[in-house]
């Protein structure tokens, strides 16, 4: 589903330049649910910007589902986030103004789907977020829990391949993390893939494979090894 | 266009800050509002100058005999001459150019200081014309009663005459008909077959409403002008700029008076067309300063709006990041703005135009029904037209104005966008 090769990202602050990702080589296939680890300053928010087509590369390849994302126009790369990717926030990111149901339904309006239908579809993925009787409400009336799980409930609406999550948890205490977390393993047994960055360990050890950065490179691939046989026992007789 | 999201969003936009909205807004409706006023305004004073031409043919000149300024064949400079019955036919002749050609006898004056006319024991002091039937269709005035002067009155010298309204006061009664009655004029007695009112606010020689017309013919045989002729109204015919056959005339009147051809001052004149012309060269220049300075205001208004989408832009660098996260292209983030921006102009535009004719005409109104004989100011008005390219300026305004903010917008990586907290 991703593939990542040699990627190198700088940011250029004025006269500095400030090399980020140093080679990033990266394999993650599709159903997968992985998370993305390291301390500030270590490229995981830049990698999963990349990823997410938020932000472009200066080296390398990045190929997701077959498809070759390279200096490409705002407007693809809208409609490929739009088709492809779901995002989670830390900070939810939902507009103040529209009321629950029209946050989810928002990227179906970018979809040119009809007010009735996308509202419809709204409802159905609030109801599966248990959220169904909050759709009238605004965000600034929910709570931390609720703003999340109607974040995700957008992210799920137009029924992404992937779903990136920059620090979901970031911003909820423990209990309504694990709640979201178990929110993001529902979603992966559908099939989505799932990439979280998280500085939590507790959170990371709910996921499959833990990719651990360290300063814009890959240190270590957590459980590799095991994940890699997992998939070989998976894949042997396909 | 009809997006109930789209139209969510600019309300929200706008009601964030209403103040700030509202001033911005204020800047445009102003713009426009001034801009109908002075237009308007303008228009008023166009209208009571013009209108105070009337019907006046417009592509008439007028010639009449002066002294002579320089000496020639023969003759000493200072001479007086005088215009004739053969000028007439010469003019006539000579000069294929000319439309309508009336000869006229300036008999009298109001302003002589004399009661030249008496009807019993009613006199007044009025303006005696002598006219060929064409001078009406040069310097038109509407009959209100009976006729106008006629061929039969030149040929015949008939002692008939025409009277202005204010000389029918002066001299019969409230309840009389004038018509078929006679009057005296220097001794002379003519009767009255028509009573004219003035169409324009043109005058030579007096007030129209105390002018007595007489045939021509009449007026020259009775007070025994011989066949003088005191001046010439000439118009050309369709296509041919008046001032032509105002040169051609002059000439011909030259060559036949034994003038100097560079005797400027020996035939006295006036062309209408040129006054005429010069007219609508003020007051074009007038309404082009109204527009330079009403569109000035107009700019301002707009750059207002642009910079308070700036703003509104900058304040939603986070909601347009999420917008573009969850899959908005550019274009849209573009569309939305100018739409903004559009929106508030053309709001605020149209009831600035709205208010500035209202205005217009609530004075139009009001001059109209006090029945002010306003000399200066008349019919103020905001042409059709002209309002709806003030709208069209509005919108394409709208959209520059929003174009700035709009490339800003998407300027900021959606990345970018996002992490400002």
């Amino acid at each position: 589903m991703i593939r990542i090769e040699n990627l190198h990202k700088s940011y250029v602050t004025g006269l500095n330049k400030l090399h980020v990702l140093k080679g990033i080589d990266l394999d993650i296939r599709s159903g997968e649910l992985v998370s993305v680890m390291g301390s500030s300053g270590s490229g995981k928010s830049t990698l999963l910007n990349i990823i997410g087509i938020l932000d472009n590369y200066d080296q390398g390849n990045y190929i997701l589902d077959n498809l070759l994302i390279k200096e490409m126009s705002e407007k693809k790369a809208a409609l490929l986030r739009n088709k492809y990717i779901g995002f989670v926030f830390q900070s939810f990111n939902l507009i103040s103004f529209k009321n629950a149901m029209e946050n989810v339904a928002l990227p179906l309006y970018y979809q040119k789907v009809s007010l009735k239908k996308r509202n419809l579809a709204a409802m159905e993925f609030l109801d599966r977020m248990g959220l169904k009787e909050w759709a009238t409400h605004h965000p600034s009336e929910l709570s931390g829990g609720q703003k999340q799980r109607i974040a995700i409930a957008r992210a799920l609406i137009t029924k992404p391949k992937i779903i990136l999550a920059d620090e979901p948890t970031g911003a909820l205490d423990t209990a309504t993390s694990y709640e979201v977390m178990e929110i993001f393993k529902e979603i992966n047994d559908l099939g989505i893939t799932v990439i979280i960055v998280t500085h939590e360990k507790d959170i990371s050890e709910m996921t499959n494979k833990i990719i651990r950065l360290k300063d814009g490179f890959i240190e270590s691939i957590n459980g590799e090894k095991l994940l890699v046989d997992e998939y070989e026992k998976e894949y042997s007789h396909v | 266009m009809f997006d109930l999201d789209r139209w969510q969003e600019i309300y929200t936009a706008l009601k964030s800050n209403k103040l700030r909205t509202f001033l911005t807004a204020f800047g445009v409706f102003w713009g426009i509002f001034m801009l109908m006023i002075m237009l308007g305004s303008g228009k008023g004073l166009e209208n009571s100058v013009f209108e105070d031409m009337g019907d006046f043919a417009t592509n008439s000149a007028f010639v009449w005999a002066r002294r002579t300024t320089m000496p020639y064949d023969g003759y000493p400079r200072g001479r007086r001459y005088n215009f004739t019955n053969d000028d007439m036919q010469a003019l006539k002749d000579n000069i294929p150019e000319i439309d309508i050609l009336a000869p006229r006898l300036q008999g009298w004056g109001a302003g002589d200081g004399e009661n030249n006319v008496t009807r019993g024991i009613k006199t007044g002091a009025f303006t005696i014309q002598g006219d060929y039937p064409e001078i009406n269709k040069i310097d038109p005035n509407k009959i209100i009663e009976g006729r106008f002067l006629n061929y039969i009155d030149i040929e015949e010298s008939r002692k008939v005459c025409v009277i202005g309204t204010r000389v029918k006061e002066v001299l019969f009664e409230k309840d009389e008909d004038p018509i078929g009655e006679y009057i005296r004029v220097k001794g002379v007695y003519f009767q009255v077959v028509g009573i004219f009112e003035p169409m324009s606010g043109m005058n030579f020689g007096g007030e129209k409403e105390q002018t007595i017309f007489l045939p021509f013919t009449s007026l020259q045989k009775a007070y025994n002008f011989g066949d003088e002729v005191h001046y010439f109204s000439v118009t050309a015919k369709e296509n041919i700029p008046v001032s032509i056959v105002d040169e051609k005339c002059r000439q011909l009147l030259k060559e036949r008076h034994h003038i100097h051809p560079d005797d400027q001052q020996a035939v006295g004149g006036f062309n209408l067309e040129e006054e005429f012309n010069k007219m609508r060269g003020l007051f074009n220049g007038i309404s082009a300063l109204m527009w330079i300075v009403g569109v000035g205001t107009l700019l301002a208004g707009v750059i207002g709006v642009s910079n308070i989408m700036l703003i509104i832009v900058k304040e939603r660098t986070k909601e347009i990041g999420i917008q573009r996260a969850i899959g908005a292209t550019p274009g849209k983030i573009i569309g939305q703005i100018i739409m903004e921006s559009v929106f508030l102009t053309a709001l605020a535009g149209y009831i600035g135009l709205v208010a500035g004719i209202g205005i217009i005409e609530g004075v139009n109104y009001l001059l109209e029904s006090s029945g002010a004989d306003t000399e200066m100011f008349r019919h103020p008005e905001v042409d059709f037209n002209v309002a709806i390219s003030a709208l069209i300026i509005l919108i394409v305004s709208g959209v520059f104005a929003g174009m700035i903010p709009a490339q800003r917008a998407i300027s900021i990586k959606p990345i970018d966008a996002l992490r400002d907290e």
